[in-house]
């Protein structure tokens, strides 16, 4: 099958016809539910859908006649056709909305220190700029980081090429259809108001038609490769393709008002839903931003190391006990609330169960650069990735510690969380994403190396330094609310009104905010850095020293 | 079997991971919904009246969760500053529930008649009016907004069609029950038969149904269904 398509690639073959037909009965389909339905939002929302499909139906087209005139793509060393040009999409994706998701995060953050800010506008107040934030940095600039290195890994490991032809480009764009219609949708009232699970029905549909696409490209991929053996970053991320896509459909269950209306309401309700989302939000963490990264960081640490993986058997051990754990350690989120006792107990368990095989993938990652240590000094990229991964062990010995019943009551509810969060999220997920986009654009625009390390030295520091902002920022803040909201006076009386806990806050948001401020700055500076790689330049002062990895980086351009 | 026939076997892969990943979600949510203790009944609690739940709606849209929880915790202090801690069946029919995972601001699982009608009208139009340090975003455009309401009984069928016990009458009066609720000159007994409980009044003090009014209808009767005076308060300060 692979062959076949391979050699008739971008022309009119009968895969081509169906795609295109169902493109513009979806197109129609659209325009059906925008002229039925009495919502604004929904209206607009099927006026993208419409311009989704018109535009897919004229690339389906147009690719046809440059097909004719230009039949064949390059082939790489290894005699094989690599198919780069959707992980060239998502790889921008990625780093345009980490700049969009990071920058709503300054502004959020400066809004809890300045309710000013919030403008008393209905679109920019807090409450929808905060699922735009979250969303913005897990699911778009996370989301398109995971697609961007998956596409790219599954095809070097298994040495072959992406499986289908338009299927790839629709992964690509329908995602960043769902960011779209998700973004647009929090900002004009359009939600679920389920934390990390915010979208309606409507786009939860297409994501669903999305995710599932992707779930066959990366399984076809797989299952055409000429390795024996399925590498192991691909087990992480088959892992997290496919439970995403049961976390996302049981979560999601709901039904609409009216098939013309965007509102809809969750099949659960009460005890019963809180802890359906906390499974499906804790293990967004487990697998979307867990196991996903850790694909991501057993092919780009190795590479750009240039060692092999510390220990196969840790690897497999940890794998099946992280995914099986993961699972367990929702309830943790539920501490003595209304949610019975023995799920309570078993979250904390598991939870505590979950800091082994989760520090087994950190001595793993970390225990490939023996040998290879010296290159922390001369390599800022594999800085990156070497620190990701010690924040990744630093949150997830955290994490565990948080879920203890006697720390939970003092942590829930507090910035401690947040601070929590962050120390993951910036530290372990962004930084693994920078390290590895940074291997990955030379070697997708066929340059020999970065425009500068130099700035990549910059960036890490300067983000580095944000992270340590922002997240003593919140322990301090985070364990001071937790102590004033449970302070008692000599007479037995509660010693603080809540708002002097809201007072106490003022210095540390402040502080937070800046520190965010600089994480934005070094993803800033990545961005530059990129643009110049992909146009070709090198930095003149820098074009002439060796040092740095030029061996690794030659390997890696193949 | 050798872990290298799972690594040569992509289905197989596939289908190992889907069976470990499933095992703990079955365990734990499976239970909650056979168990009938999980949610006990209790006296009091019923299904939202059409002007709470076009409330409740809005307290969705604005994504109210971010910073306001909805779930007393059985600790001491927080029953003192909050309460009695929630029970499972005051949020029976929350979809979505809305628990909240962070308290920027107060938890509101019992905000209800701790402030008057006006208090609550002037801190959501801007809240520094009335607490100098808050850190809420204002609400002004609630109270200038006309409730979107003509079509709530859709909203009551889609509940029924999920369980909840809205009954016809319910649904043939709902739009009648939304204005009545928040005009305390119109005749609002027999609303007060299907929700008892619920809190009449002019929340906003302009004429017609603001969305201001929905919401505040929603606050005040957070946390008011069942009774607690009965049972003893000091069962978490010994």
């Amino acid at each position: 099958m692979s062959a076949s398509k391979e050699a008739t690639s971008g022309t009119f073959g009968p895969m081509t016809l169906v795609v295109g037909a169902v493109f513009i009965a979806s197109a129609l389909l659209s325009i059906f539910v925008a002229a039925r339905t009495h919502d604004a939002v929904m209206g607009f929302h099927m006026a993208l859908f419409t311009t989704f499909f018109v535009l897919g139906a004229f690339w389906l087209g147009k690719r046809h006649f440059d097909a004719l005139e230009q039949p064949s793509e390059p082939t790489a060393q290894d005699g094989i056709q690599y198919m780069d040009g959707p992980i060239r999409v998502a790889t921008i994706a990625a780093l345009f909305w980490g700049i969009a998701g990071f920058l709503v995060g300054c502004i959020i953050a400066f809004q809890l220190a300045f309710p000013v800010l919030n403008l008393d506008l209905p679109w920019t107040s807090f409450g929808r700029l905060r699922p735009l934030h979250t969303s913005a940095v897990v699911f778009a600039f996370g989301g398109n980081a995971l697609i961007a290195t998956s596409l790219y890994v599954v095809q070097r490991t298994c040495k072959t090429r992406l499986a289908g032809d338009i299927a790839p480009w629709f992964l690509v764009w329908g995602y960043q259809l769902f960011i779209v219609l998700a973004a647009t949708g929090y900002l004009l009232g359009v939600t679920q108001s389920k934390e990390y699970a915010e979208p309606e029905w409507y786009v939860d549909l297409w994501l669903t038609i999305v995710w599932v696409t992707y779930l066959a490209v990366f399984l076809f991929t797989l299952m055409k490769r000429r390795e024996p053996h399925i590498y192991v970053a691909n087990w992480f991320y088959l892992a997290f393709i496919v439970t995403i896509a049961m976390l996302h459909l049981v979560n999601n269950a709901s039904l609409p008002v009216s098939w013309f209306e965007p509102k809809s309401y969750s099949a659960y309700s009460g005890v019963q839903d809180a802890l359906i989302q906390w499974w499906y939000g804790h293990n967004a963490v487990g697998f979307f931003l867990t196991a996903g990264f850790l694909g991501m960081m057993y092919y780009f640490v190795p590479k750009r190391a240039e060692r092999p993986v510390y220990s196969y058997r840790l690897s497999i051990i940890h794998f099946w006990a992280i995914i099986f754990l993961y699972i367990w350690a929702g309830p943790h989120h539920l501490h003595y609330t209304a949610l019975p006792d023995w799920a309570q107990t078993l979250g904390m368990t598991f939870s505590i169960m979950l800091w082994m095989p989760s520090w087994g993938g950190m001595i793993n990652g970390l225990m490939t650069l023996s040998g290879a240590w010296d290159k922390l000094r001369t390599d800022p990229v594999i800085r990156m990735l070497v620190v990701s991964v010690a924040f990744y062990g630093m949150s997830t010995f955290e994490g565990p510690v948080m879920s203890i019943k006697a720390v939970n009551s003092l942590s829930h509810y507090t910035d401690w969380t947040i601070g929590h969060v962050h120390s993951g999220a910036l530290g372990w997920v962004g930084f693994v994403s920078f390290g590895a986009i940074y291997c990955l654009v030379p070697w997708l625009w066929k340059r020999k190396e970065l425009y500068s390390l130099q700035l990549v030295n910059w960036h890490f520091w300067i983000a580095t330094i944000g992270i340590v902002f922002y997240i003593t920022a919140m322990w301090v803040s985070g364990i001071m609310q937790g102590l004033m909201w449970r302070a008692y006076n000599d007479l037995g009386f509660l010693d603080y009104s809540f708002v002097e806990s809201v007072e106490a806050m003022h210095p540390y948001y402040i502080i937070r905010a800046c520190g965010g401020v600089l994480f934005l700055i070094g993803a800033l500076i990545m961005v530059y850095n990129v643009y110049r790689t992909i146009k070709g330049d090198v930095r003149s002062s820098e074009k002439l020293d060796p040092a740095p990895a030029g061996p690794g980086q030659l390997m890696a351009a193949e | 079997m050798k872990h290298s026939t799972i690594e040569k076997n992509s289905i197989l892969l596939l289908v190992l991971t889907l069976i470990v990943v499933a095992i703990g979600g079955i365990v734990e949510i499976m239970p909650t919904f056979l168990i009938n203790s999980t949610v006990e009944d209790v006296d009091g609690v019923r299904p939202y009246s059409p002007l709470e739940l076009a409330g409740r709606n809005i307290y969705v849209r604005e994504g109210c969760y971010t910073c306001h929880s909805q779930m007393i915790r059985s600790l001491r202090s927080e029953v003192e500053r909050y309460g009695p801690y929630s029970l499972a069946a005051e949020s029976k029919y929350d979809r979505p529930f809305q628990w909240g995972s962070k308290r920027t601001g107060p938890d509101l699982a019992r905000v209800g008649g701790k402030y008057s009608n006006e208090w609550h009208a002037l801190h959501m139009t801007n809240p520094r009016a009335v607490v100098t340090e808050s850190i809420m975003p204002g609400y002004a455009f609630l109270a200038t907004t006309p409730l979107n309401f003509e079509r709530i009984n859709e909203d009551l069928k889609t509940l029924a069609m999920l369980g909840d016990p809205y009954n016809e009458d319910m649904i043939a009066n709902a739009v009648q029950d939304v204005i009545v609720q928040a005009d305390p000159d119109e005749d609002y007994d027999d609303m007060l038969e299907r929700y008892p409980g619920a809190v009449v009044g002019n929340f906003d003090n302009k004429p017609g149904v603001s969305e201001l009014d929905a919401l505040i209808a929603y606050l005040q009767m957070l946390g008011t269904l069942v009774d607690f005076s009965a049972t003893d308060s000091t069962v978490y300060t010994q």
